[in-house]
């Protein structure tokens, strides 16, 4: 592993202060990942903001392993503008009732993020201050990115206009 | 009486049809619904090279209400499907319908939930353009199709 100055010293600063919760750390084509443990995101996210200087976060998105266990992985994707490093953190999920606490407390720009996470996958965020659908129709039933959803959608899921017009027009 | 007299019996009548034809089937005003990349070809269309007007149609009218030919140009989703049924339904009849590129006619590469199939699930399309984008010749050749249509159009109701 080939890690640069500033991106040693927030492994090694994990590793020291959530030492059983850092359950992998891995780099692949330049870029540092480091999959936690699902539960205490919210104290990881404050480190790394508060301690390294993480405070943009770039993209919060969601995969479908499709996997008997821990289905579905979050991962955070920030950048430390002080360092000029970038790091993933990645947190596994179970299929039944998936659900991690809300970075909306740490970055702001969690929010709709969060919200498209939820809405292609059915990612619930506890602690959000707003979990609504952000892409699909609210009264729509599915969760489009998870992989047994079918490719051209499910017919007659979504409303298409009525080809008769309005009789009072 | 007058005209009638002139012209001998029912002249005027049989070709009214076609006096309102041809001046329908050259003044076609298009309304321009550009949704995507096609709409960059639907602008050359209309710009001096490819030059519509030629076809009376170069009034392209951002209004519903001034127009009678809508160019659906671009893929069409699910969320904008309702904004175009709208703009259509306030276009005055007689109207007409040009799906312009595979996305419009079809949902061309846009296999997915979120994109309707081809814009002929809501609206009565006369006109359907192959290619990705359609180069403006095939925009002008629809045209022409749909001037084809009019003519051949029963314009004129007999009131009885």
């Amino acid at each position: 592993m080939e890690l640069s100055e500033p991106l040693q010293k927030v492994v090694d600063g994990l590793k020291d202060s959530f030492e059983s919760a850092v359950l992998d750390i891995n780099q692949y084509r330049g870029d540092t990942i480091v999959r936690v443990d699902p539960e205490p995101i919210i104290d990881i996210g404050t480190y790394l903001k508060e301690e390294h200087r993480f405070i943009y976060l770039v993209d919060v998105f969601g995969t479908d392993r499709f996997t008997p266990d821990d289905r579905f992985e979050v991962i955070y994707n920030m950048i430390s503008l002080r360092d000029q490093v970038r790091l993933f953190i990645k947190a596994r999920l179970p299929e039944e009732n998936p659900v991690i606490d809300s970075a909306t407390k740490v970055w702001k720009a969690a929010n709709w993020y969060e919200r498209e996470v939820y809405d292609m996958f059915g990612i619930k965020f506890r602690g959000h201050p707003d979990l609504r659908r952000i892409f699909m129709p609210e009264d729509f039933e599915y969760h489009p990115l998870r992989k047994e959803f079918p490719l051209l959608g499910v017919p007659g899921s979504i409303q298409l206009p009525s080809s008769t017009p309005d009789p009072e027009e | 009486m007058g005209v009638e007299s002139a012209l001998g019996e029912g002249y005027l009548t049989t070709r009214i049809d076609n006096l309102v034809n041809w001046a329908r089937s050259n003044a076609a005003w298009p309304m321009p619904m550009g949704l995507a990349c096609c709409a960059i070809e639907m602008m050359a269309f209309a710009g001096p090279r490819y030059d519509v007007s030629r076809f009376g149609s170069e009034v392209l009218r951002f209004s519903p209400r001034q127009s009678d030919v809508m160019i659906v140009a671009g893929w069409c989703t699910y969320k904008m499907s309702h904004a175009i049924r709208r703009v259509w339904d306030q276009m005055p009849d007689p109207k007409w319908c040009i799906a312009m590129g595979a996305c419009a006619s079809t949902g061309g590469m846009h296999r997915c939930y979120g994109v309707v199939q081809g814009v002929d699930n809501f609206l009565p399309v006369d006109a359907y353009i192959s290619g990705c984008p359609p180069r403006p010749d095939s925009v002008l050749h629809a045209l022409m199709k749909i001037q084809d249509k009019i003519r051949t159009e029963h314009s004129v109701m007999l009131d009885t």
